[in-house]
């Protein structure tokens, strides 16, 4: 079965939906692979490196005509569709809701559609998420661009010169884009806040060392999908307030809100880029859904009131290279679930196919009811997952404290009682020894606790050559008579003699390894001989 | 060479100090090699001092006495070769079962010193009074605790060497039966008591196998897992046995010596039973990882697990400035101590920080992780204990952990469901990524599924471990 992977010809598209990589992956599951000429020329893959891992290179009408499944980033336009083979699949982003003509052209030929951003947003899919690994793309670059368009330093600066403190940077929606674009502007050293309406992405944002910004208003705006649903007017008013007074205050804002199939919310007004400091930026991720910021013009990098507002929406496309190796990625993954012996196998059933699949067999299928997903993944960017520190339980008591105590007070008094019997009644020999091995014990505890755990192999071993002391009971057995005693304590004296020996010798071989930190010179010499020595 | 008593009193007294003074030694990494050497001197005044008093025992004739001395000679020679051997042999992954074996010989000789005792002519010339009722009592109980002792650690051997399964032994109404073979073993001390000269000598025996069977069953009935306690508790009763011996023979130096064992396996034992936040009779009687356990089967973890491959955890591994790597017991029997310790050097050289991460159960033996690190020449300083690097784990780049599974388990902290919950592990899910090396995806000795395996910063590198190890040293030297 062939699979094809078209140029892209939407312009300023440079990524491109296989690399050399993927192309070895997609082999492997049995495929042939056609490339079209120069499809990874913008990204920096070369048409050679494609050859090299196997792939065959071919023009555009053979790449569309001959292809079983074709894999492509950006929607087909019509004039693509016409060329498609009979009966084939396609796996791209389609967004169908923005030109409905799509589904229709594709199943006149009888092509089977997968739209890629329909994938739903399941654990099992996370590996399948082009929108999640654009977004953190998206997001990352989004803070490079202002930085770019910024004209002063991200992080603090001491210089002889002068104390340059560092930017403050806004993220407006902590999703996959908003975490990614905290993490890059922190790690740029930029004073960074982020705000969302959502509760549960607090703990992410601090964890990435920003400031988690709230309105005084409690509402929950967990929206599924990974996704805010819109807020009732009192929160927005609240909302606007809030961002109002961050906008004189913070130099650069990178706004992430989608709600989804929607416009964009607007969340920063006109009235805010007023109140920000001239030079300051803004980044408008939502700018391809008509943008978050009043002012943003999509596709293009406008300058009002001396802010300058980025509202381009290729940033993923800009990071042609590493964009197209996620995106590869995620394809591969998501054909692994498809194609099983290098033939087609689309299964209706299936909570991830299906969703996403536009058209199947000449019919266009109704938009699945959207099931209620689960919380979203954690974000790509930097996964902190699993247990909330405050979940750790309290190491199970065995017993209470107080319990213990008089528990070890009734035995203690009981001891004693016990103690004070015995002396009255058994002979003194068994009390003396007793006295010995009380104080024994004593001693024992005492000396064992302070051992470190590193030791307690050691510990053990020595313990048991030293519990050998057995050996003199076996010696004082044996006497002249070599009677049954006799025969029976010197073999009790070779037993023991086996442990004595050999647990010395095996902890003085333990502890010979032990070594600190080699010094250097010294190091690598003394390593060889220790190994050495443990065969 | 004439011997007084007092001089042998003293001697012992000497021996004693030393002994204490070799365990107190063997608490830090500084001092363990003198600790050792003070034990070594501590013994062999001991056998010596022993030796001279027995030589110079009244009515002693040492030219007849030939046949006695070879005996006796030929004992600690030929013992304390078989020892030599064994402690140069012995590969540092095999170690559990050594320790295990050598409690056996404890067990062993205090059983025979036991019989020994009964029959010598000296104990059987006692008068009937208390003090003879004493004295048998003793050796019933020293019979029965070397016994114990013995078959007990020969049980152990054979599971920590695999020749008899991991899975622990149920019998319906086990306590029951150990409670029977309890009370029987002390109940038989009666009749011993009661006949006259050396006639109780069957029921010295049935004694002993009574004990032995209750030895047998006891360690059947405890998991694979819980090896560490069952070895150090092992460890205790032989010293307890030892000591048993030295009120059978009034000798004191035996007494503390036995106590001094004993308590230190005891502390083990406690160390190693608060490390799984259990009860000592939890382990002993619990019959761990079994249906009857707990309530419902655990839920299948939701979330997928992500296999990483060898160059990219390579990838991922240069890119990081802090490593943390977690052994278990998988390390031991990949056998990749070098290889890891390899991959450590590799790393450092990069100026990579490389720490261990060690849970206190994990292994075979309590500090069994340790002496492997140690043989493949780890230095001990970056190799901490669990409280020492818990907190550290939020600033760690990557975590490897390499055959490990319960002790890396959340759902010991967040799952009240879970068997483990409440034991403290190792939380290398903070760390930003996780890899974990494993043969394949089947549960821990504890039979728990592991929700860490699923988690969305865990990658799963699946391979022999050594295999592994030596593909990533070999990635990164590229």
């Amino acid at each position: 079965m062939r699979l094809g992977v078209p140029k892209e010809i939407y312009a300023g598209e440079r990524r491109v939906a296989a690399t050399p990589e993927s192309v070895k992956k997609l082999r492997a599951m049995g495929l042939d692979v056609a490339i079209e000429r120069g499809a990874g020329t913008a990204s920096g893959y070369t048409d050679e490196a494609y050859e090299a891992s196997g792939a065959v290179l071919v023009d555009t009408a053979a790449v569309w005509a001959e292809a079983d499944i074709l894999i492509k980033v950006r929607p087909p336009s019509h004039a693509e569709i016409a060329n498609i083979k009979e009966g084939a699949l396609l796996v791209s982003l389609l967004q169908p809701e923005r030109d409905e003509a799509l589904p229709v052209l594709l199943s006149k030929r009888r092509a089977s559609a997968i739209a890629l951003e329909r994938i739903p947003r399941v654990t099992r899919a996370q590996k399948m998420d082009v929108l999640s690994s654009m977004a953190n793309l998206a997001g990352y670059r989004a803070v490079l661009e202002a930085a770019h368009h910024y004209q002063g330093f991200f992080g603090p600066q001491v210089t002889a010169a002068g104390t340059m403190p560092p930017a403050r940077v806004l993220v407006i929606g902590a999703g996959v884009a908003g975490l990614a674009a905290v993490a890059a502007a922190r790690s740029l050293g930029a004073e960074v806040r982020a705000f969302d309406t959502r509760k549960a992405t607090k703990e992410q944002v601090e964890s990435l060392g920003a400031t988690f910004l709230t309105v005084e208003i409690e509402e929950e705006g967990e929206g599924g999908g990974g996704y805010a649903k819109e807020m009732s007017p009192a929160f927005i008013e609240a909302e606007m307030a809030l961002f109002r007074a961050q906008a004189a205050e913070v130099d650069i804002i990178v706004t992430t809100a989608l709600v989804p199939g929607r416009k964009a919310p607007t969340l920063v007004k006109e009235e805010a880029v007023t109140k920000m400091k001239r030079g300051s930026v803004i980044v408008d991720l939502a700018a391809e859904q008509g943008g978050n910021c009043e002012l943003c013009v999509p596709g293009e990098i406008v300058v009002r009131h001396g802010v300058t507002i980025v509202g381009v929406t290729d940033l993923a496309s800009r990071m042609g290279a590493s964009a197209s190796r996620l995106f590869a990625n995620n394809v591969v993954h998501l054909l692994a679930e498809i194609v099983d012996g290098a033939k087609l196998h689309i299964d209706l059933e299936d909570d991830v196919v299906r969703p996403a699949l536009v058209t199947h067999a000449g019919e266009i299928l109704p938009r699945s009811a959207p099931k209620p997903v689960a919380p979203p993944p954690r974000p790509s960017t930097r996964p902190r997952s699993a247990p909330a520190p405050e979940a750790k339980p309290a190491q199970k008591h065995i017993r209470s404290p107080t319990r213990r105590a008089w528990g070890t007070t009734v035995g203690g008094m009981a001891v004693i009682v016990a103690l004070f019997f015995a002396g009255r009644f058994a002979p003194s020999d068994l009390l003396q020894h007793s006295t010995v091995f009380i104080l024994a014990c004593f001693v024992g505890w005492q000396v064992i606790w302070s051992v470190t755990a590193s030791l307690h192999t050691p510990l053990m071993s020595v313990t048991n050559a030293i519990s050998g002391i057995i050996i003199i009971g076996g010696m004082l057995q044996v006497s002249s008579t070599l009677d049954a005693a006799s025969v029976l304590g010197a073999l009790a004296a070779l037993f023991a003699a086996i442990n004595i020996s050999g647990g010395f010798l095996v902890t003085e071989r333990m502890l010979k390894m032990f070594r600190r930190e080699p010094g250097a010179g010294s190091g690598s010499g003394s390593a060889t001989q220790s190994k050495g020595h443990g065969r | 060479m004439m011997m007084n008593g007092g001089v042998l009193t003293v001697a012992y007294l000497v021996a004693g100090v030393l002994f204490i003074r070799s365990l107190g030694g063997l608490s830090k990494q500084e001092t363990a090699r003198q600790g050792n050497l003070s034990g070594i001197v501590g013994m062999a005044i001991a056998v010596m001092v022993t030796a001279a008093g027995w030589a110079s025992h009244p009515g002693r004739d040492l030219a007849s006495d030939l046949e006695a001395i070879g005996l006796l000679g030929a004992a600690l020679v030929v013992g304390g070769a078989i020892g030599a051997v064994l402690a140069r042999r012995v590969e540092m992954t095999g170690m559990p079962e050594l320790v295990a074996v050598l409690h056996s010989f404890v067990g062993l000789a205090a059983v025979l010193v036991g019989f020994a005792s009964y029959l010598s002519p000296s104990a059987a010339a006692m008068h009937p009074g208390v003090e003879r009722t004493v004295h048998l009592v003793e050796i019933g109980v020293g019979v029965a605790v070397g016994a114990l002792t013995f078959t007990g650690s020969i049980i152990a051997w054979a599971k920590l060497r695999g020749s008899l399964s991991g899975r622990p032994l149920l019998l319906p109404g086990r306590h029951v039966l150990n409670a029977i073979l309890a009370s029987s073993t002390l109940a038989l001390c009666a009749p011993i008591v009661l006949a006259t000269g050396t006639a109780g000598l069957p029921h010295l025996i049935a004694i002993a196998v009574l004990a032995g069977i209750l030895g047998i069953h006891l360690v059947m009935a405890i998991g694979g897992a819980d090896m560490p306690v069952v070895v150090s508790l092992l460890n205790s009763y032989s010293g307890w046995a030892a000591a048993a011996a030295g009120f059978v023979l009034a000798n004191d130096l035996l007494i503390v010596t036995g106590a001094l064992v004993g308590s230190s396996g005891a502390i083990l034992s406690i160390i190693m039973c608060r490390a799984m936040n259990r009860s000592i009779t939890n382990v002993i009687f619990g019959g761990f990882g079994t249906a009857d356990a707990k309530g419902p089967a655990v839920a299948a973890p939701a979330g997928e697990v992500i296999e990483m491959s060898q160059t990219d955890v390579a990838a991922m591994l240069r890119e990081s400035k802090s490593v943390v790597i977690v052994p278990g017991y998988g390390m031991a029997v990949a056998r990749a101590q070098a290889s890891v310790h390899e991959l450590t050097r590799v790393l450092r050289e990069r100026g990579t920080t490389v720490r261990f991460a060690i849970h206190p159960v994990a292994g075979r033996l309590p500090g069994h992780m340790n002496v492997l690190l140690a043989e493949a020449g780890v230095p001990y300083d970056i190799v901490l204990e669990m409280e020492e690097i818990n907190h550290d784990f939020q600033t760690t780049d990557a975590v490897l952990v390499i055959g490990a599974n319960d002790i890396v388990n959340p759902g010991a902290l967040d799952d009240p469901n879970s068997p483990i919950y409440g034991m403290p592990v190792l939380e290398v899910w903070k760390a930003k990524t996780t890899v974990v090396l494993k043969r394949g995806m089947a549960a821990g000795y504890a039979g728990v599924e592991n929700p860490l395996f699923h988690l969305a910063n865990t990658r799963m590198l699946f391979g022999d471990a050594k295999k592994s190890m030596d593909g990533l040293v070999a990635a990164l030297r590229t």
